[in-house]
């Protein structure tokens, strides 16, 4: 009996301390210090409106946008989720050749890795700076533009994932793209 | 980076960390009254929240069934939050009701510090269940193992009253994780995760589709998912979900937050025996096997994606399915090593779609489930391979064997070697089971041959290993997925706990017999060798079969 009094009193006291404490405690933090990527790095238009996320990948299919990494969940941000098929699974070599034919890659032009492997969240919002590269000249036929103006946007935006630790250099696509919309606004 | 430094670094980094937390740990849990007046101050005001009964010495008996009695109320408490979820507050994006099944399945998933999910967070979960139920039982069923821990090793000290569990409780969720979470949290507030409770952004794509994006107050339940070994995500794919892992930076600190209490576990061990030298060989033991496993899944990993073989895609870097680039490549087997070495399962990269031997890698850390293990319980799995070493090795030379200056004898044998067999049978008797039973088992599956075999032997695997990760292809939110995976996690959780406390209160009894010149010795290389030997022969015997039947067989199938 005194010990189903005890438990209830932890019970209580924990839930006071590790849930309301603690979770008001860090949510004060995330409000004070960082407000914007507390509430899920939100991008938005010059006016206002909400285009989507900084870490989340979006579906970009058109030929004047850079592609992102293929979604096993089509890019739905409240159901993530990855395509957990085996990398033996004949369904990927399927996919594979979809994916093949989208970028209209060959022997000669080899499509980079990650845009035919479908990412762990199905949001991965980055690509590497050389899959970018690789969609170069398809952005810059379709905007009008030259291939060193794209090419220039991509290095602009291009940063390596460690920091002075790291050699990969990657893009966050949604950043890149917003990038060439304002270019293209401009002329 | 080169994968190999890349990931040495992380590992002895924490090594090195662990070492000061278990010292401070040892204070917290098992303070010398007389020496620590601040300790003494914090006892005195936990007697004041758990009541009078708090100041009562228990032993191995009571100590066990307090412990029982508040999971009973754990359960209890957070099934109730999540049947009734859709009826109360803190759910702006009005999440319905869940199956009860399921339910019950994760209440019993969280209640043993497992986390095996069968939904997913951002679909069904409302905040308040999220905060209210699981992540305190994040808290609380953290501390259990920690609790269980400290009262086993004053048992092997040769103290008859082991504490009182509700005392240690409390020292182990205010005094040791709770200080972490907050400071690690903070980190991850400022490393980009979301901490909000706003319910999903609406937003318009630059393609002029609307994509509703889920987010949440993360940062808090993130931290002590993986600083408890519970590994329950907060959005479906875990780690891998941007919100949950925003950066190349939080992914090292969530890896070191995985490893560092249940490292510190050893040494708060090894001091509250006073024997330090036993845990450094304990540690070393553990250590080598760690690294080994880590070595495999990153070099098996550099492989790529079979599949995309003889197709016009570069073949350059490693297996990038599942895998998300902001983390570097040797990020998603690091942690694949780490997560299921430990018994944390939350993932980064989707472990289904590992290379099959990568796949066999966190199968093995499942299966020893020794090699730091869970917070607290990790240690203790470890005593259970002590006690057989010990008596193996009396066994060959043919001595009376004995630990710590008390004889072990046919008893404690009896106990240690019931509570591995338990964990072996409960791995391989419902594999088989559902494998044999179409409906239960391969109707489930996401992929075809061996590596469908794989998807069952992981689920149990995790589930029996307290992990939580899975190969989460499998269909698993189904009544017989429910119901199996939710009794083994429980049978696993308390048999490992009980029965060594069982033994350590046996041997407290005995009388203590002077050491010779021919006792065995617990805290030199060559008992080092000895436990070492005694786990691989022990795992290799049990598992190899299941092994060849489903990673085994893949990899010769199919990967050249």
């Amino acid at each position: 009996m005194r010990s189903i009094i005890a438990s209830i009193r932890l019970v209580i006291v924990t839930m006071l301390i590790c849930v309301v404490g603690y979770t008001a405690f860090i949510w004060g933090v995330a409000r004070a210090f960082a407000p914007e990527s507390a509430q899920g790095s939100l991008v938005k238009s010059a006016d206002g409106k909400i285009v989507g996320s900084a870490l989340i990948a979006q579906k970009f299919a058109q030929p004047r946008y850079f592609w992102p990494r293929p979604s096993a969940v089509d890019y739905k941000a409240d159901a993530a989720g990855g395509s957990n098929k085996s990398p033996t699974s004949p369904e990927l070599i399927d996919r594979a050749k979809t994916i093949i034919a989208q970028y209209d890659a060959s022997p000669a032009n080899p499509l980079p890795p990650e845009l035919a492997a479908a990412s762990g969240g199905g949001l991965d919002p980055h690509i590497t700076e050389h899959a970018a590269f690789y969609q170069a000249s398809r952005v810059a036929k379709a905007r009008g533009l030259s291939q060193a103006q794209v090419e220039a946007i991509i290095r602009e935006h291009a940063f390596a994932l460690g920091g002075f630790f790291t050699s990969d250099r990657l893009v966050n696509v949604l950043d890149l793209n917003l990038a060439l919309d304002a270019l293209n606004g401009l002329k | 980076m080169n994968p190999i430094p890349f990931s040495a670094l992380i590992v002895l980094g924490t090594a090195l960390l662990s070492w000061p937390l278990g010292r401070y740990m040892k204070w917290a849990m098992d303070p010398d009254l007389s020496r620590n007046p601040a300790a003494n101050r914090f006892d005195q005001l936990f007697h004041r929240f758990g009541g009078r009964f708090c100041v009562t010495q228990q032993n191995w008996k009571q100590y066990v069934i307090s412990m029982l009695l508040f999971n009973v109320f754990m359960f209890s408490v957070s099934f109730g939050l999540m049947a009734f979820q859709q009826r109360l507050p803190l759910n702006p994006d009005g999440k319905g009701p869940i199956n009860i099944d399921c339910i019950f399945n994760t209440a019993a998933s969280f209640m043993t510090n497992t986390n095996l999910q069968h939904y997913s967070g951002e679909v069904s979960m409302s905040y308040l269940s999220q905060l209210g139920a699981l992540m305190w039982l994040q808290f609380v069923s953290a501390a259990t193992g920690i609790a269980a821990l400290a009262a086993m090793a004053r048992g092997l000290s040769g103290r008859k009253q082991m504490g009182n569990f509700f005392l240690d409780l409390q020292r182990a969720t205010f005094l040791v994780l709770l200080p972490i979470a907050i400071v690690v949290a903070s980190l991850m507030v400022f490393g980009g995760m979301p901490m909000t409770f706003l319910g999903a952004a609406k937003a318009t794509t630059l393609e002029g589709v609307s994509q509703t994006i889920a987010r949440g107050p993360v940062a808090a339940f993130l931290t002590i998912k993986q600083l408890g070994t519970n590994g329950g995500g907060f959005f479906g794919p875990n780690c891998a979900h941007p919100f949950e892992n925003p950066t190349f930076w939080t992914n090292i600190l969530a890896s070191v937050s995985i490893i560092l209490i249940p490292m510190a576990c050893v040494w708060m061990f090894g001091r509250i025996i006073g024997r330090m030298r036993h845990s450094a060989v304990v540690f070393a033991v553990m250590f080598v096997f760690l690294l080994g496993k880590i070595t495999g899944a990153v070099w098996f990993e550099q492989a790529p994606t079979q599949a995309f073989d003889r197709l016009p895609i570069e073949q350059t870097v490693g297996n990038l399915e599942g895998k998300e680039l902001r983390f570097g490549t040797a990020a998603g087997p690091l942690w694949a090593a780490l997560t299921t070495c430990t018994s944390n399962g939350s993932v980064n990269a989707m472990h289904d779609s590992l290379n099959p031997m990568t796949g066999l890698m966190a199968m093995i850390g499942m299966w020893l489930n020794t090699t730091f293990g869970g917070v607290g319980v990790g240690m203790i799995n470890m005593f259970l391979y002590v006690v057989l070493a010990v008596f193996l090795a009396g066994m060959m030379v043919g001595r009376t064997p004995e630990i710590f200056g008390r004889q072990i004898e046919a008893r404690e044998v009896k106990l240690a070697v019931i509570a591995l067999f338990a964990h072996a049978f409960f791995v391989l008797a419902p594999t088989g089971l559902f494998a044999a039973i179409p409906a239960w088992g391969a109707r489930t599956l996401n992929n075809p041959g061996p590596h469908g075999f794989s998807e069952m032997l992981y689920e149990f695997s995790s589930a029996n290993a307290n992990n939580g990760s899975g190969f989460e292809g499998l269909g698993d939110n189904t009544v017989p997925w429910n119901i199996a995976t939710g009794v083994v996690m429980m049978l696993a959780r308390f048999i490992p706990i009980i029965l060594p406390l069982a033994i350590a209160g046996s041997l407290a009894i005995k009388r203590k017999t002077a050491q010779s010149a021919g006792t065995l010795g617990v805290e030199d290389g060559t008992f080092g060798v000895m436990l070492f030997g005694t786990i691989l022969f022990f795992g290799a015997l049990t598992f190899f079969p299941v092994a060849a039947l489903g990673p085994i067989a893949e990899h010769l199938q199919f990967m050249r």
